[in-house]
């Protein structure tokens, strides 16, 4: 029976209210009294000496209240990178100066070299027109490979190249596993690019600025997954503002997947012009600012290759990337490529010997960091399609290959530093297969046939790690933030509760799912939960957002802060009913003594807390109020496994996907509904990059998908129809070490959807006889074809 | 956006009046023309919404057969009314942008600004229509001068679109991934005369007539008939979507698909 409130029920996401009838309060909403506009004057080149930036006929324009240069914060700190990788010699990365306003050169087109704050956003504009600029334009690099040679133009004159990294993982079995390919019975190697993406929030990024000079402080409004990160990073290393001076609000976010977690000048800016000009500053970005200012995602080059002994056993795998940096460090690049990539190379599999290069490399091209998935989907992208390649080259089913090689017993350590907890790759294997029923392929593809169509059938599977991450662990790899969650759970005299959580809702539905969990503990009705988020005024110190961690290690924390909070309502009640504590059980919302018909109810225990005329003041203190801090042991894994089924139109080469279906292992499921909308968005996010997204630079650096007339994002008719749209989380082996048993589902689509998608394609065509081993993405049409055309 | 003024004629005569202003220039539903203004790309000084026209808006049957358009038409309203009179002309039209696209857009703004990826020009050529301005009437052969560029003087107004109706008729869009613009579309119209087939979305010179397949398709109205024929990518559009061979390909592709739907 589905349950109809708590946890395991789908209850309707009560914050789609407000955002479906327009009463949402985005940044852009916030409009404060006498508020000035700021427009950033953006690099149109790649790479320049600036000469001389003229902004005196641009000051005297009307409505202008001051320009800025990188001039003005000489004084400050740059923009800081939270994640400091050290390379295969043991050196620290390199890592750039990150200016708020471009300084002495121009590295990327978008990058901004002057600020305008005027009085309306239009005379900021009209100024900015009048700025003169002298730039001398230097060639560019954009092509990651020639970027490292040795007569590259450098994207950061004072450093030795632009070589950012050469990370090696795990340098201690680089000997072992070449020599295991020299044994080996079989290699199958594969080169590949995980194509650029642009993140496309449906919300621009806002940022709001402002300063009460009586008491000296600060707040910024912006759109971001973790305000507190913000606050730190901007307060101690940019603006030199202490924390309880600053204050920093995200209040709804209307979607980030990774590109809002990351500090960005223009917060910095309007913080800083806040107080400079002494009018709240308020700049919301153009979706042209958005496609050259928001980092990026993804763009790897990989090359991979699997071992196999004669039994088709993997015995290792060697793979060589290089990752684009762009041309500064954005808050956590150098981690996505490493850690959150590295780490994921064994899959599903058991491979005993693993080795894994990675050269991160500046380029004349906007900043790269996280995007949803973050280093998984390229990890599982190479991984799964060299698998494919191995079956076809040895002629055996990709389904029984990827089963002969699974992953059987738990917690099972992998040869690249992380432990497994638990999981059951067999199960969501059946239960894909039986899901997309692959044993009726053969007809469907026969009736494709006599259509003129060519029918493929994709399989893949994948582990990610979410949950991220034990704090303690991710220091020791160079993280320079911790990675807990908190909470804080007040509960009114009344009875009802507020839950402070240091997680980020943008569109997850946390108000929902987060209440379900507090009000199962209880016993009570979910209304009576007010979940508050996003204002650093208000919650305690927390990380927010991203890596799927919200319910795992933040949902932690607010168990474990009401696990507190039970504890010591159940102390109340056990004076308040006279018996003792440890006979004191809590069902239904009712404190009762167990084996009588004594009980009281959850209100009457919160009223004395609060009004404490009959309470043990001698043992206790009154109020009802509790915070717990959550720091995981381990990295949460989910898993699952995914099919595919596309037409390829071999006229034209359009691919479209029939029918889709994915078996999801995600532990315990707080509520379903909201679990199959992350699968389904995440599904369609990864189509869109298996199929539609491309974010294209010119040899020059120039963007060339800079608006929605080239830049193609997945469209409801890109998907198949929902009854060919399966999303199943039934198979679940809970995580063994957090207090809900929940592993994370808001990446998975993302990371599982784009090899099967691709192995699909090369299905279909190679039944029409087309000898293709590998399509890069997008797999557009004008690719598709060209592949048929040999 | 720079600031303008925007006046909004009740008549074509006092909207030619006020396009005789210095740096006018006429809006039609502003789909091209206002996120042009929003980049900042043109600064006209005074908007003339041929919104409020009435005598430039509607469709109906000229007394010599003719399917008329008013310049002023949407493309929504187009779909509609046309759907019983011409199908392919109303296709084409319903197929245009999305529903917001097709109610504020106009088939004289789509005529005057001549993308090369747009339809209507492909539909003009492809049934030989005449393009009537408040000053004179124009052979659709001559109207389109290459990409963006028309035989319009400044300050003409496009106020009908004469259409002979074809027998039977189709327009097949192979739509550019992201903007869903014609990557390439071909119009193929069959009379009792012959067939005509205009290809936009294709090459460099914008939309054009493909000679060889009106010659075979007049011969033999069939997909068939355009079976070896090809047109060269040389001087196609090659770009992120799409090669000038592969637009060459899907040229030949899309006619047969158009002479399979003809209706
Ligand atoms: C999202 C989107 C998708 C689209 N998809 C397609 C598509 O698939 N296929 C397609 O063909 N088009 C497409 N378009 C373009 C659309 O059809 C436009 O409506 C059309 O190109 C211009 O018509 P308009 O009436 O909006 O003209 P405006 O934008 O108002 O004006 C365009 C130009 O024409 C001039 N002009 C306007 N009316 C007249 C007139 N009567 N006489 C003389 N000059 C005039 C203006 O001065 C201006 O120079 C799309 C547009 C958008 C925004």
């Amino acid at each position: 029976m589905p349950k109809d409130s708590g946890i395991g029920a789908s209850s309707k996401r009560r914050e789609d209210v407000r955002f479906l009838t327009g009463q949402g309060n985005y940044t852009d909403d916030i409009n404060i009294h006498g508020q000035a506009h700021v427009h950033f004057l953006r690099s149109d080149i790649a790479h320049g000496t600036i000469n001389r930036i003229d902004t005196s006929a641009a000051e005297t324009m009307p409505g202008v209240v001051r320009i800025f240069t990188g001039a003005d914060f000489e004084a400050l700190g740059g923009m800081p990178c939270g994640w400091q990788v050290t390379d295969k010699h043991g050196e620290p990365m390199q890592e750039p100066k990150h200016p708020i306003l471009a300084h002495g050169k121009v590295r990327h087109v978008g990058e901004p070299i002057a600020a305008v704050v005027a009085d309306t956003l239009e005379q900021a504009r009209d100024a900015a027109e009048a700025i003169v600029l002298d730039i001398a334009e230097l060639p560019a690099v954009v092509d990651m490979k020639a970027a490292v040679k040795a007569d590259a133009p450098k994207v950061h004159d004072d450093l030795p190249s632009n070589l950012c990294y050469d990370w090696g993982f795990v340098e201690e079995n680089k000997a072992a596993t070449d020599e295991a390919f020299e044994k080996a019975a079989h290699v199958t190697t594969l080169e590949l690019v995980n194509n650029r993406l642009v993140a496309n929030p449906m919300e621009p990024r806002v940022a709001v600025g402002e300063y009460a000079r009586g008491t000296d402080e600060h707040t910024l409004y912006t759109t971001s997954q973790n305000p507190h990160v913000i606050r730190l990073l901007m307060g101690a290393f940019v603006l030199g503002i202490p924390e309880h001076k600053l204050r920093v609000v995200a209040p709804d976010v209307g979607g980030g997947f990774g590109t809002k977690i990351f500090h960005y000048q223009e917060e910095a800016f309007c913080t800083f012009a806040a107080k400079a000009c002494n009018r709240p500053v308020k700049w919301t970005s153009s979706r042209s600012e958005a496609f050259m200012s928001d980092a990026h995602g993804r763009d790897h080059v990989t090359k991979i290759e699997l071992a196999l002994d004669a039994d088709n056993n993997f015995t290792a795998l060697r793979t060589d990337t290089y990752a684009n940096m762009g041309a500064y460090l954005s808050t956590f690049a150098p981690s996505v490529p490493t850690w959150l990539h590295g780490t994921l190379m064994a899959g599903n599999y058991k491979t005993p010997l693993i080795y894994v290069n990675v050269k991160a490399v500046f380029t004349n091209t906007v900043p790269v960091d996280a995007y949803r998935g973050a280093g998984r989907p390229e990890a599982t992208f190479q991984l799964e399609r060299v698998i494919d390649k191995a079956a076809q080259e040895l002629g055996v089913d990709p389904v029984a290959l990827r089963r002969q090689n699974f992953i059987t017993e738990f917690p099972y350590a992998t040869p690249v530093a992380v432990e497994y907890d638990t999981g059951d790759y067999h199960a969501t294997m059946d239960k894909v297969l039986e899901l997309s029923d692959r044993a009726g392929f053969e007809a469907r593809r026969k009736d494709s046939e006599a259509r003129g169509k060519l029918r493929g059938f994709g399989i893949n599977c994948f582990i990610e790690a979410c949950g991220i991450a034990p704090s303690n662990l991710v220091g020791q790899l160079g993280a320079r933030a911790g990675l807990y969650e908190s909470a804080t759970v007040r509960v009114n005299a009344t009875g009802g509760l507020v839950v402070m959580t240091g997680s980020h809702s943008h569109g997850q539905g946390h108000e929902t799912s987060f209440a379900q969990v507090v009000a199962d503990m209880i016993g009570i009705d979910e209304n009576m939960i007010e979940i508050v988020h996003g204002d650093t005024s208000k919650t305690p110190m927390g990380m927010g957002t991203y890596g799927s961690r919200s319910i795992a290690v933040g949902g932690s924390a607010m168990v474990r802060a009401t696990e507190k909070i039970i504890a010591k309502a159940k102390k109340i009640a056990s004076h308040l009913l006279e018996a003792s504590e440890g006979d004191i059980e809590l069902k239904d919302g009712a404190f009762s003594v167990a084996g009588t018909d004594k009980s009281v109810a959850w209100g009457d225990v919160t009223l004395a807390a609060y009004v404490p005329h009959n309470y043990p003041l001698e043992d206790m203190e009154p109020g009802l109020e509790e915070t717990a801090f959550y720091d995981p042991s381990n990295f949460t894994y989910p898993a699952g496994a995914y099919t595919c089924e596309v037409e390829v139109d071999p006229e034209t080469g359009v691919v479209s996907i029939e029918r889709f279906a994915s078996a999801d292992d995600f532990g315990n499921v707080i509520n379903p509904m909201i679990v199959e909308g992350q699968v389904h968005g995440g599904i369609a996010q990864g189509i869109g990059q298996a199929l539609l997204e491309n974010c294209a630079y010119d040899e020059n650096g120039q963007l060339l998908t800079a608006s929605y007339m080239d830049y193609t994002m997945p469209r409801a008719d890109d998907l198949p129809g929902m009854a060919d749209y399966i999303v199943d989380h039934s198979c679940q082996t809970p995580c063994t070490h957090n207090p809900l048993g929940v592993k994370g589902c808001g990446e998975a689509g993302a990371i599982g959807s784009p090899p099967t998608v691709i192995n699909a394609i090369i299905d279909a065509l190679r039944s029409g006889g087309h000898q293709v081993d590998h399509i890069d993405m997008p797999a557009t049409p004008a690719k598709v074809w060209a592949a048929m055309q040999g | 956006m720079y600031n303008f003024d925007v006046v909004v004629p009740g008549s074509v005569a006092e909207a030619v009046a006020a396009l005789g202003e210095e740096d006018a220039q006429a809006l039609g539903g502003g789909q091209t023309l206002i996120p042009t203004l929003k980049q900042r790309l043109a600064s006209p000084s005074v908007l003339v919404s041929l919104s409020g026209i009435a005598e430039i808006k509607g469709v109906c049957k000229t007394d010599d057969g003719q399917l008329s358009v008013g310049g002023g038409t949407t493309h929504a309203t187009v779909a509609r009314e046309a759907a019983g009179t011409f199908a392919g002309l109303a296709g084409l039209a319903g197929h245009i942008g999305d529903p917001a696209v097709r109610n504020r857009g106009t088939i004289g703004g789509s005529l005057a600004n001549n993308d090369p990826s747009a339809c209507y020009p492909a539909a003009a050529l492809g049934t030989g229509a005449t393009i009537i301005t408040n000053a004179r009437e124009i052979a659709a052969d001559d109207f389109f001068q290459g990409m963006f560029t028309t035989d319009l003087e400044e300050g003409e107004i496009i106020t009908e679109v004469r259409f002979p109706v074809p027998e039977a008729s189709s327009y097949q869009k192979f739509e550019q991934p992201a903007s869903r613009f014609a990557l390439v579309g071909v119009f193929v119209a069959k009379f009792a005369d012959g067939v005509r087939v205009a290809v936009t979305g294709a090459s460099n010179d914008g939309v054009f007539r493909w000679d060889e397949a009106e010659a075979a398709l007049s011969a033999n109205f069939a997909p068939e008939a355009l079976d070896g024929l090809t047109v060269s990518g040389d001087d196609m559009i090659n770009d992120l979507h799409g090669t000038g061979a592969y637009r060459a390909h899907l040229v030949g592709v899309m006619a047969k698909r158009a002479v399979a739907a003809a209706s």
